[in-house]
């Protein structure tokens, strides 16, 4: 098998376990949960349901089972993509998931978008270049540390309550979308334009740098054909983990901004004790990050030549 | 006579650094023709390579340049722009610097790289750019230019690698081409052939700046030699003169410090380590003429002989380049018990592709009581590995060793643990080899027993090795590499061993400085009593330290014997081509270019597992 | 949720540092001695509802008419406890993971990475939700699951840095010297692989802290009214209209906090890289 292959086959091996082992220390979490799993999904413990009640949902629930058999169950009904059902809305949690992706999917992707452009720019035109590295090192590191509800909430403050320039809430049109993609793209640009900086200055201090300006090629040849490159590995390395921040930041940004997607429905989820809901989101994150990490790992190896002999 | 093609008087480099400012190159005066190569020598630390990259306008951030003249081809170099610069560098002067797995950007193909002076200077098309480069890698001697070209660097062999920066920085057909060492780090059947590569450019009138630490290196190629010291031409002229009978006491020890493969083994326990001295003749510290005014003044520049220029007060007042030979290698007692017992060690490694390489193949041999016994070879032909199974570090797929007639090998490691003592290590890179945290005499107490007179004996062992135990407090990775090897070494002697094994312990290491340890090496054998297992790939250094040598190539020992007798009288193919490779300093008119066919180059420069 | 150890440290040492310094110092006063910089955070003023910054409260009040001073300065204690808990549990949970799958035999390392590799495959921030989930919220739990989030992060590094101590050449040497194998990793391989691993666990305290604040800003933290920064500026988000201040010192506490944490461990991971030439 060509080493490509192979290494595809591994990756497709990795991602299948990745997903079961996801599924299995949800359903694991649900039976931890302490108390009756019928008294939560009859709506808590609070709700005073009648015996009756817990008994049906008991039986439709499969409660009764023995544990392996309910784990059996519930494997097999993820592996035809059957997600269950929410305890909450009455409703397929595929439908619940699918209803709120597209909202979810605009907000990251533009935002992921803006991120990496602003850390390439900031990158590219203050790289080596001292000055200007320490007034955007400093304003990357504010963006580092600020948690992104805030940032949003003083953008939501400044920009629609008092300026007007944005609508205070809504999902119509681009608009709405502004401050929200924003608020997602300031942290990860501050942490992938020091990194894209240091890729580099480190490369500018390679001695095939020095060849390269041996050879009269002028500076911006050598750091858009020789530089950058070397500076979009460990940029590939950790996109994973920016990539991963962008969706938590979802969660949160969607509540300040109250728009509807993925992250409400989560909440309300975690908040109501919806194991199908959870479970589902989880496993549905689970799949689109070794998604992600393949073709970043992918894009990896097309960068550096040195890796694509190694089988994995 | 031509006019000069670069002139440079009077150069003076300073670079402004955290901790004040340093001064690179002192008042450096030279000049260099067409079709000549002028070999600048020098130490690490000499400012050999802030001098060649000055002329290409990179001596790098916050160097401060002056000289009265520096001029390439007629033209100020001090007065030119940014732009000026660019035109010049690549079109007017190519520059080949050491090591081309990080000169050549990994990320690259090798046509790439080859062609970017062509697309710099637009000197090809879109259309006749492949065909310029595939015309350059053959001009180099690379076989299969039209394949090579769609590679990376990491996939050729470090002799190609080298070669296809040579033809990137010849491809847009400079004046001047600077080598700033352009063999280090080649295995010395390689190294040769590169020289001839340049060699060949030299002939075709390109004016050649050969940038190296190694006389024997430059003495094949250079027609004027250029000695740095500390920033400061010491001594400059024409080669065969210069390197016959050396004027400054400086280049003296430096030919007498190069291991050679014939003539007298010099003694070498004279040379003195000191850092150059700030003010006066830097070499004046180390210098065994040096008296009240070299310390005070700096000489100028005098001539000496003919065209030949020295700074020194004593010209040709050094002892002669061999100061009297050693005194005889320690005899070993004719059939002394083996210490060492190596028999039929084979070992296989898994390549990457999942293929069997044997690194390893039936190697034997023994190794007496008080023996030094070297074993040569290129890289990949299994003598690190060979040292590695000796140290037990992992198991041979078969054959066995044996310690005192006892076994070692195929023991379990609790077996082994109290008779580890028994064979130490010195390796190459010894800073590696020690705890980052740990200070020196934490170095070198761990190998000692948890006795009273613990730290007496770790400063006992410094004296043995010539370290001053002001340096017990110090962290290794504050020391000097030569200092770095002398705490490795005694590390490796604390627990009294029976065998050292060194693993190209000087290899490291600048030639004066190497020349020092393996005089120490020597004397410890003397005095401590402790068998040698020498591996290294410097012919030179072996004939200086062992009784002893094995051959070895491809994972088998072709060839074992007296040192003297295999290499006076070499009975492997093998051994004679490694012998004929070895570049010396020979009196004598400098070796021509051989006609330059595109030979068959070995590919196979695999590294061995280290 | 791994801080990115790529990221450099500044190489310079500036006042800002010792701003850093002085503001952690401040919060950990805050957070022990609340009572020293504030009245009670739960008093109601029911005359001085929604006010601006001014005498007598001068941070203003919330929605109830509380100080909001006094509910920064107590809310120290909630941010502190669920970042440094943590991070010290994250650290101490993936040090003894990381070592064990490096060190601990083929099937004992591949059964802990792969555990890792699961629970890195998504978001820390979901973990987190899932472990709350089970839990209920709550800080204990809060911290429960920022600390399950983080710790595979730290068994990874852990692990690879294991893996490199291992193979280095001075481990090499203490086995030629006929070490024993305790000893060599009590001396050698433990506190090489340690020391990097706390200045990491140092730069993983903001995030820490700006997870703890997310949890609770989503209503997952502390329940109310307990005072959380997060928790105020959910609050905060509903009062946009009247008055932003009522968000900006919660934030700001957040911010400089993190911040301050991030600054300090920068300058210790810059100390340590540059103790050797």
């Amino acid at each position: 098998m060509p080493p490509l292959a192979r290494w595809l086959a591994r990756r497709l091996a990795l991602t299948l376990f990745v997903l079961w082992g996801t599924a299995t220390l949800a359903f694991a979490g649900m039976r931890l949960v302490p108390g009756d799993p019928a008294h939560v999904i009859a709506g808590g413990v609070q709700a005073n349901a009648t015996p009756e009640v817990l008994e049906t949902i008991r039986a439709q629930y499969g409660l009764h089972d023995p544990l392996p058999v309910q784990y059996a169950i519930f494997i097999g009904r993820l592996v035809r993509a059957d997600l269950g059902e929410s305890y909450q809305l009455n409703q397929p949690v595929s439908t619940v998931v699918l209803e709120q992706l597209g909202a979810t999917v605009s907000l990251a992707a533009g935002a992921a978008v803006l991120g990496f452009t602003l850390a390439l720019v900031l990158a590219l035109l203050t790289a080596g270049r001292p000055r200007a590295g320490a007034l955007t090192r400093a304003l990357e590191f504010c963006a580092i540390s600020t948690p992104n509800f805030w940032i949003g909430i003083l953008l939501l403050g400044a920009f629609s309550f008092s300026l007007n320039w944005f609508p205070v809430l809504g999902e119509d049109g681009p608009r709405a979308l502004v401050l929200p993609w924003i608020t997602l793209a300031l942290p990860i640009a501050g942490v992938l334009a020091q990194i894209t900086r240091e890729g580099l200055e480190r490369a500018l201090g390679q001695p095939f740098t020095l060849t390269a300006r041996s050879r009269g090629a002028t500076e911006n040849r050598i750091r858009l054909r020789h530089a950058l490159r070397h500076a979009a590995l460990p940029v590939l390395t950790l996109s994973g983990w920016a990539l991963g921040e962008l969706l938590a930041g979802v969660v949160v940004v969607e509540t300040v901004f109250a728009r509807q997607g993925l992250g409400q429905v989560v909440v309300s989820a975690v908040n109501g004790r919806d194991f199908p809901v959870v479970t589902g989101v989880v496993v549905l994150a689970a799949l689109t990050f070794s998604v992600i990490n393949t073709g970043l790992d992918l894009l990896y190896r097309v960068v550096d030549p040195r890796v694509r002999q190694a089988a994995l | 006579m031509t006019e000069p093609l670069v002139v440079v008087d009077g150069l003076s480099v300073d670079f402004t650094t955290r901790h004040g400012p340093v001064r690179a190159v002192r008042d450096v005066s030279l000049t260099l023709r067409a079709g000549e190569c002028l070999a600048v020598v020098g130490e690490s630390g000499s400012g050999k390579s802030v001098t060649a990259r000055t002329l290409l306008g990179l001596a790098g951030q916050g160097a401060d340049v002056r000289a009265r003249t520096l001029s390439f081809a007629g033209h100020d170099l001090r007065r030119l722009g940014a732009r000026q610069w660019r035109r010049l560098r690549g079109r007017q002067v190519g520059y080949v610097l050491q090591d081309a797995l990080t000169s050549l950007d990994p990320l690259r193909r090798i046509g790439y790289e080859v062609a970017e002076p062509l697309e710099v200077h637009g000197l090809a098309t879109r259309d006749d750019l492949d065909d310029q480069v595939v015309g350059l890698l053959a001009e180099v001697g690379i076989p299969d230019p039209e394949v090579r070209l769609l590679q990376y660097p990491h996939e050729l062999s470090g002799g190609l690698r080298q070669r296809a920066l040579i033809a990137s920085a010849i491809a847009a057909r400079p004046r001047l081409l600077i080598a700033d060492e352009p063999t280090t780090a080649l295995d010395v059947t390689v190294q040769a052939q590169v020289l001839d590569v340049l060699a060949a450019r030299r002939d075709a009138g390109t004016a050649l700046l050969l940038i190296s630490h190694d006389l024997a290196v430059v003495a094949r190629l250079a027609d004027h030699v250029a000695i740095l010291y500390a920033g400061t031409v010491v001594e400059q002229g024409p080669a065969a003169e210069l390197l016959a009978a050396p004027a400054h006491p400086y280049t003296a020890d430096l030919l007498a410090a190069v291991p050679s493969v014939e003539g007298p083994v010099p003694d070498l326990s004279g040379l003195r380590s000191a850092p150059a001295a700030q003010e006066g003749c830097p070499y004046a510290p180390r210098c065994p003429l040096a008296d009240d005014r070299c310390r005070e003044r700096l000489p100028e520049a005098l001539p000496y002989d003919t065209g030949r220029l020295v700074r020194c007060w004593y010209p040709g007042g050094a002892p002669a380049s061999v100061p009297g030979e050693r005194s005889a290698v320690p005899v070993v007692p004719a059939r002394a018990e083996p210490v060492l017992t190596v028999r039929g060690l084979t070992k296989r490694f898994r390549s990457p592709d999942g293929s069997h390489r044997t690194a390893v193949d039936d190697v034997s041999f023994d190794l007496a009581a008080g023996e030094a016994l070297g074993i040569v070879g290129e890289s990949g032909s299994g003598k690190s590995t060979t040292a590695r199974i000796v140290l037990a570090e992992f198991e041979p797929d078969a054959g066995s060793v044996l310690l005192h007639g006892e076994p070692w090998s195929g023991l379990r490691e609790r077996d082994r643990r109290a008779r580890r003592s028994r064979i130490q290590l010195v390796d190459q890179d010894p800073l590696s080899s020690f705890d980052p945290r740990y200070t020196v005499e934490e170095v070198v107490a761990e190998a000692l027993p948890r006795t009273r007179d613990r730290g007496e004996r770790v400063a006992e062992l410094l004296g043995q090795v010539g370290l001053d135990p002001a340096i017990l407090r110090r962290r290794p990775g504050q020391l000097s590499g030569g200092q770095r090897q002398r705490v490795a070494i005694a590390r490796a002697l604390a627990p009294g061993p029976d065998v050292l094994v060194c693993d190209e312990p000087v290899s490291a290491l600048d030639v004066t400085v190497q020349a020092q340890i393996l005089t120490l090496l020597t004397r410890l054998r003397r005095d401590a009593g402790v068998s040698l297992l020498f591996i290294s790939h410097d012919l030179g250094v072996i004939r200086q330290v062992c009784d002893r040598v094995a051959v070895m190539k491809d994972g088998k020992v072709v060839e074992t014997g007296q040192v003297e007798t295999v290499f006076r009288a070499p009975q492997a193919t093998y051994t004679r081509a490694l012998l004929a490779a070895v570049p010396r300093i020979g009196p004598g008119p400098r070796v021509p270019a051989r006609p330059r066919v595109p030979e068959p180059v070995p590919v196979t420069d695999l590294k061995g597992p280290t | 949720m791994t801080a990115p150890a790529l990221a450099r440290p500044y190489r310079k040492v500036r006042p800002g540092l010792w701003a850093a310094w002085a503001f952690l110092a401040l919060v950990c006063c805050a957070a022990l001695f609340p009572a020293l910089f504030a009245g009670a955070p739960d008093q109601v003023d029911a005359t001085a509802v929604l006010r601006g910054p001014g005498a007598g409260h001068p941070f203003g009040t919330d929605q109830l008419g509380r100080d909001i001073l006094a509910r920064v300065v107590y809310g120290a204690r909630a941010s502190l406890f669920v970042g440094l808990g943590s991070t010290l549990l994250a650290g101490a949970v993936g040090s003894a993971w990381g070592l064990l799958a490096a060190l601990g035999g083929r099937a004992v390392g591949e059964a802990a990475m792969r555990l890792a590799d699961i629970l890195l495959a998504f978001p820390g921030i979901l973990t987190a939700l899932l472990v709350v989930a089970v839990l209920g919220p709550g800080t204990r739990n809060a911290t429960l699951a920022i600390t399950i989030a983080l710790a595979p992060g730290f068994a990874r590094i852990v692990r690879v840095q294991a893996l490199v101590v291992r193979d280095s050449a001075y481990v090499r040497a203490a086995i030629n010297l006929g070490l024993r194998p305790w000893r060599i990793l009590r001396r050698h391989i433990v506190p090489n692989v340690l020391a990097p691993l706390l200045i990491l666990a140092t730069l993983n305290v903001g995030t820490a802290i700006i997870a703890g604040a997310s949890l609770s800003f989503l209503g997952l933290g502390p329940r109310p009214p307990a005072p959380e920064w997060g928790s105020m500026l959910a609050q905060a988000r509903n009062y946009l209209d009247v008055s932003w201040t009522l968000a900006l010192f919660p934030g700001a506490a957040i911010t400089l906090t993190v911040m301050s944490a991030t600054a300090a461990g920068r300058a210790l991971q810059a100390r340590y890289e540059r103790r050797e030439p």
